[in-house]
């Protein structure tokens, strides 16, 4: 049989796509250990009881400083400014990207401009971020929402734009005014599209926010992770980054699920 | 003047492409016109100036003697061959909108009483081009006919003056192509329709309609083919002595219910 003719079945997906991921650790493991039976006090490549040991007193013992438990409270503080970036973003794609959709003299005025601010590279804006919002949490969660906020709005608006031309006026001719047509027809067929845009967000969106936590901040697994690169600690790096993907692997397929929850019309034919 | 809509000396061009040119027509409430022509005729253009879907370059438009305003409203309902429902919302969802469009102008949704009364007129639509049993089905989900009965009641729900069908049987199979001219030929007697259907189909053109018009281009510039427009070459009046009485289950069908299952 043909290899594009070879269909796999779910329990066999589960285990053809663990293969990798375990060869993977297997890899590391190898590594690890080689170096360690060299040099007993490797840092490079930590086993996983000492990265077991150096994140459980980030897990469960209050820093001496502040009180907090440091995991969690960086974790926090990441996901509160990526969820704020993120709503703002998903707000701002849906209003602006409804309007810019379905009316074209909207799209006429406002179209450039969008299209102009997203082909700046967001990083390059950060001084000015930096400057006018201070080094406090506006400046980062500025960052993220310039950063996806007109890569969804185009999004949105191209999808709307693309609707048959002949809903629009058969809506017309069921007597539906400008903003019937808003409201009725093109919204509720951009939400599909506005949740399959934030989950394409989602990765831009976490490399603005560890770039801002790298650059000025005092919390979140973006700062943790360039904090103890200084002491060359891959025994924490390593830990947070995986958090980081489980955390970004929960919220797409969060995501996916709702999408497919709230609007079945949009997902073929088995509701 | 008796028509309901008069067409005068209609032009369209787009660029120095004439494609429709001289185009003045009569029509008549109460009749089923059927146009038929070669591709790239100007059927669909014509179409959609009537339905203001397009301003034409020269010309005028009369509805009951006032002219269009150059853009689509709900006196003239529109059925297409393709995307003329909504995928996101059930049967029962496309039907209400034009109601809900018209008696609600904010939020274009119903409640309570209101919503009630709207939703029965709109099932006996649906009965009426049988889908009284799918009221909760998105599009996605029912067959091409199916869906081609749903933009006709859709179309319907608002009473419109006119009925424009561009060719709206063109992807059926011929089963329910059959079933969809009892059903289309039914509505028409039933609820007094006047119906202009473009249509590629000679013989579809010729069963359904009171009248054929073929639109073609009289005069030919080998040299500039695109300098002359089509017109109406053809305007036949089809003589019958009444409207044809509809069989509930014609005999083409292949199912035994009254609409066929398709």
């Amino acid at each position: 049989m043909r290899w594009v003719n070879r269909r796999i079945g779910r329990g066999n997906g589960i285990l053809l796509g663990a293969v990798p991921i375990l060869l993977l650790a297997l890899v590391y493991l190898v590594a690890a250990a080689g170096r360690h039976a060299a040099n007993p006090s490797d840092k490079i490549l930590p086993l996983p009881g000492a990265m077991a040991e150096a994140m459980a007193s980030l897990l469960f013992q209050p820093d001496q400083l502040s009180g907090n438990l440091i995991f969690w409270a960086d974790t926090l503080a990441s996901l509160q400014r990526l969820g704020i970036g993120l709503g703002l973003s998903t707000l701002s794609a849906l209003l602006v990207g409804l309007l810019l959709g379905v009316l074209p003299p909207v799209r006429a005025t406002f179209g450039p401009l969008v299209t102009g601010i997203a082909v700046i590279p967001p990083i390059a804006l950060l001084p000015i971020l930096f400057i006018a919002f201070g080094l406090g949490e506006t400046s980062k969660v500025m960052l993220i929402f310039i950063g996806i906020a007109p890569f969804m709005i185009r999004d949105v608006a191209a999808h709307i734009t693309a609707l048959p031309r002949e809903q629009i006026v058969k809506a017309q001719t069921l007597g539906a005014s400008s903003w019937q047509v808003m409201l009725r027809v093109a919204l509720p067929q951009a939400m599909p599209r506005l949740i399959q845009a934030v989950r394409l967000s989602l990765g831009p969106a976490w490399v603005f926010l560890i770039s801002a936590e790298a650059i000025a901040s005092d919390i979140g697994l973006g700062y943790r992770i360039f904090l103890v690169r200084r002491y060359l600690s891959m025994d924490i790096i390593l830990p947070y980054v995986a958090w980081i993907a489980l955390l970004a692997i929960a919220i797409d397929l969060m995501l996916s699920w709702s999408s497919r929850r709230l609007f079945p019309w949009a997902h073929g034919a088995d509701h | 003047m008796s028509a309901l809509l008069s067409l005068h000396n209609i032009w369209v061009e787009y660029g120095d492409k004439v494609v429709l040119e001289r185009v003045s027509l009569e029509i008549e409430a109460g009749s089923f016109v059927s146009i038929v022509g070669p591709s790239g005729a100007g059927k669909s253009s014509l179409l959609r100036v009537i339905l203001g879907q397009e301003i034409p370059t020269r010309g005028s438009i009369r509805l009951d003697g006032t002219p269009l305003p150059p853009e689509c409203g709900p006196d003239r309902g529109v059925v297409f061959q393709r995307y003329s429902v909504f995928p996101h919302l059930s049967v029962l969802g496309n039907t209400l909108f034009g109601l809900e469009c018209a008696q609600a102008p904010f939020t274009a949704r119903l409640f309570g009483a209101r919503r009630r009364a709207a939703r029965q007129e709109a099932e006996e639509m649906l009965t009426a081009v049988g889908l009284g049993d799918s009221l909760h089905l998105y599009p996605a989900q029912m067959s091409g006919g199916m869906q081609q009965r749903l933009a006709i009641a859709q179309a319907l729900i608002k009473r419109p003056r006119i009925l424009l069908l561009d060719e709206p049987f063109g992807a059926l199979d011929p089963g329910i192509k059959a079933d969809m001219h009892a059903l289309i030929t039914r509505l028409w007697t039933d609820y007094a329709l006047t119906i202009i259907m473009v249509t590629h189909d000679i013989r579809e053109a010729f069963t359904l309609g009171t009248r054929v018009l073929t639109l073609d281009k009289r005069r030919h510039d080998p040299h500039a083919p695109h300098r002359f427009g089509a017109t109406a070459v053809y305007d036949l009046p089809l003589t019958r002595k009444a409207r044809p009485p509809v069989s509930a289950a014609p005999d083409e069908s292949i199912t035994l219910d009254d609409f066929g299952n398709n």
